[in-house]
């Protein structure tokens, strides 16, 4: 029925993107393309040890013989790896003693999205790693977080002071050649967070990265370690956007997280890199490999992701539930409008005995938007008494979206027990007349059936970031209009 | 108030209406009442606004404004408000924030300060004790799971709160036990004031016992064959609608 709602609906999926401006910053871009000799310049530039140049060595001619997934259910242009310049960072690279040290120029970019690197001025208990481009140009609180015993830095940083810590952690939960993605991150990272969190320490505030892609015609390939000791207790948020260029540019990170005995970490993620405008033209490729690992008993991994931006999305943040009486959630919003497309979930594979895992998802479409989740869940035959329940519903905005579904399962105990549900609904013609019978107008009714949909992933977020993505959320959905 | 004047209008490309029209003054109560299928639901949707109803013809004048020229949202706004014969459900929507949406909307286009949460909870709890709602019905989400009678009573709820100057019920007694049906026609009663008008749409006769309409219209094959008072409604009751509907086919003729 074409009527007065199906084109709010088209007008809606006309969205703005308030990230996409470019900051001026003089920097040094290696040419372009990808060979061992990019590899070692790459490791050269940061000062790395040896032993981190043979492992991205190895990584790179693994990636060599790999060759691109195509099962995922996105279509995109062929990505030409030669066309890449695998490193960019602004130039004069500060010697980062104090905040005071860094370019106005990306200290204002910073600003602009809302994160003042100032401490005084911050949320009261963030601290801020914040990643322009290859390189970590700041980190806020460090001080404080020191002397609780944390180390909350740059990943080069970590390289530096704390080589054998990241040595025995790297690459022990996503192996250099986990996939074709995590190969090439392995090849060719440049930095990323590193987050440590001792024995029985609770870290007194949230830490947070926020990633901003500025240069064109690079990659971004940032790679983010945490550890959280027995007993350790972390809460760890993400956020990301992009200028609006007319290039794809291909975001391909990894995060690895391992708590031990006891341990709880909390990963939130607000994903918000350019999409690419209405018709489908530029935005990010974000093939992501997030993978976490309870090692020890009772321990505890979150996942919460709110992922509104990229052209394409590839991304299953999973866990691996070692330890005995380990838990594993993922929580997921995502949404597709105009023409982005997610394929998205996460695996859950139970190894220990009494371990639980919930899935919660909720993929939001609009415009020509196909949304995909793609999960699966596992169990070994020693993993007795193995529980996982899973949630999946979609929402559609529209008629010419999509939502998709494939929910995999391999249950190798019989004491397991797992539960699946699945819902689609559409936001119809009758709930939009029954809101603005109300007074309710059209966007406002969207934006409250849209959080009402994703009210059980938004409670797990930090405070501070529910009230940012819900307004994310509303921004990727609101019309050009008004 | 509202004048309607050879008002047709369509959906899915089937003409409904035919042809009505109709005048109803500030202060006065207009029932509607016909056989299923007359039509009845269609012309309360169209003066709500529906998008997908299609007005064909004629005029429909509010408060000396073009009602046809107004969005659903902004006729609400304005003060029309419509009960449904189904109301909707809106899963994960809290019923309470959901009507505090729809009442400051209003209070912002009439130029008043927005409620602040505490009001506003004091006004909501007031207006649910007399019609005897439970508390919970505020905190869960709009609709969902209501029973069918627990979904008319929040429909007269949500017209309580709202405050409307021209209200639209439509079937709101069905579904309804005698008890409800006393309690809410005693919440529409206590709305009934020289500012405001109502039009009541309804298949039974029963309804028009507690709320005591001025004019009775019967509605049949998208026209109205036959206007009256009160005593109109009696009749239909003792005779049946197959009365009107010769009657109706009579008029035509
Ligand atoms: N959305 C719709 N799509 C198709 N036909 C409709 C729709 N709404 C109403 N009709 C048709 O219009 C006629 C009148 O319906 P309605 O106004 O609901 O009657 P009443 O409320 O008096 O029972 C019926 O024939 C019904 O099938
Ligand atoms: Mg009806």
């Amino acid at each position: 029925m074409e009527t007065a709602t199906t084109k709010v609906f088209e007008d809606l999926a006309a969205q703005d993107y308030k990230y996409g401006f470019v900051t001026d910053v003089e920097q040094e871009i290696v040419p372009k393309g990808l060979d061992e000799d990019v590899v070692r310049l790459i490791s050269t530039k940061k000062g790395e040890p040896g032993w981190l140049l043979e492992w991205r060595l190895k990584a790179f001619r693994a990636w060599q013989k790999m060759t691109e997934p195509t099962w995922q259910n996105v279509t995109y242009n062929a990505i030409d790896y030669q066309d890449i310049s695998y490193y960019a960072a602004p130039k004069e690279k500060p010697k980062l003693n104090s905040l005071d040290d860094v370019d106005p120029e990306i200290r204002r970019t910073f600003e602009k999205l809302g994160i003042p690197l100032e401490e005084q001025k911050l949320l009261a208990n963030v601290a801020v790693d914040a990643v322009f481009d290859s390189v970590s140009v700041a980190t806020t609180f460090r001080d404080k977080l020191a002397k609780a015993g944390i180390i909350f830095c740059s990943f080069s940083e970590a390289v530096r002071e704390h080589p054998e810590l990241v040595r025995q952690y790297l690459g022990s939960v996503v192996p250099h050649t986990d996939n074709f993605f995590a190969a090439l991150n392995a090849a060719v990272f440049s930095d990323g967070s590193f987050v440590f969190v001792p024995k029985g320490v609770r870290c007194p505030m949230e830490l947070s990265t926020y990633f901003r892609i500025n240069a064109k015609g690079t990659g971004q390939f940032e790679r983010t370690l945490i550890v959280a000791e027995e007993g350790a207790y972390v809460s760890y948020l993400e956020g990301c956007t992009a200028p609006m260029r007319d290039e794809n540019q291909l975001h391909a990170a990894v995060v690895e997280l391992v708590a031990l005995e006891g341990a709880t970490i909390k990963y939130s993620t607000v994903q918000n890199w350019y999409p690419g405008d209405k018709d489908g033209k530029g935005g990010i490729y974000n093939f992501v490999t997030k993978r976490g690992t309870c090692r020890g008993a009772r321990s505890k991994i979150t996942w919460t992701q709110v992922e509104t931006g990229s052209a394409v999305t590839w991304k299953y943040p999973s866990c691996i539930l070692q330890g005995d009486d380990s838990v594993g959630e993922f929580y997921s919003v995502a949404v597709t409008n105009n023409r982005q497309q997610a394929d998205t979930g996460t695996k859950m594979i139970h190894l220990g005995k009494n371990t639980r895992s919930t899935i919660v998802s909720k993929g939001i479409s609009a415009g020509l938007g196909q949304n995909t989740y793609r999960g699966a869940v596992k169990v070994a035959k020693g993993a007795a008494n193995a529980r996982n329940y899973s949630q999946c519903d979609s929402l559609l905005i529209g008629d010419k979206c999509g939502a998709h579904t494939f929910p995999y399962l391999e249950i190798k105990n019989t004491s397991a027990k797992v539960e699946h549900e699945a819902s689609t609904s559409k936001i119809g013609e009758d709930q939009m007349f029954y809101c603005a019978s109300r007074g309710i107008a059209m966007e406002d009714a969207i934006n409250m059936i849209v959080s009402g949909f994703c009210k059980e992933v938004f409670r797990e977020l930090p405070m501070e970031f529910a009230v940012e993505a819900q307004k994310l959320l509303s921004v990727s959905l609101e019309g050009s209009v008004g | 108030m509202l004048e309607i004047k050879g008002l047709t209008a369509k959906v899915e490309e089937k003409e409904i209406l035919h042809g009505i029209d109709l005048t109803v003054n500030a202060g006065e109560v207009h029932a509607i009442m016909g056989p299923n299928g007359s039509g009845k639901s269609t012309l309360a949707r169209v003066l709500a606004g529906h998008p997908g109803y299609e007005v064909t013809g004629g005029t429909i004048t509010y408060d000396g404004q073009d009602l046809l020229e107004l969005a659903a949202d902004e006729r609400a706004r304005k003060g029309v408000f419509m009960a449904f014969q189904y109301p909707v459900e809106i899963p994960g929507v809290n019923n309470a924030y959901f009507l505090k949406a729809a009442l400051n909307a209003t209070r912002k286009e009439q130029g008043l300060e927005e409620l602040d949460a505490i009001d506003f909870m004091t006004l909501v709890k007031g207006e649910a004790k007399r019609l005897q709602m439970d508390d919970s019905m505020l905190q869960r989400s709009v609709n969902e799971g209501f029973s069918g009678g627990e979904k008319k009573r929040n429909e007269i709820f949500h017209m309580a709160v709202l405050q409307p100057r021209l209200a639209v019920l439509d079937e709101t007694d069905s579904g309804l036990d005698i008890d409800a049906l006393r309690v809410v026609s005693e919440g529409v009663n206590a709305l009934r004031s020289p500012e405001r008008a109502f039009v009541v749409v309804t298949h039974y006769q029963r309804l028009l016992e507690y709320i005591v309409p001025d004019h009775v219209h019967v509605l049949s094959e998208g026209r109205i064959v036959r206007s009256g008072g009160r005593e109109l409604a009696l009749e239909l009751e003792d005779k049946g609608y197959g009365w009107i509907e010769s009657a109706g086919a009579g008029a035509r003729r």
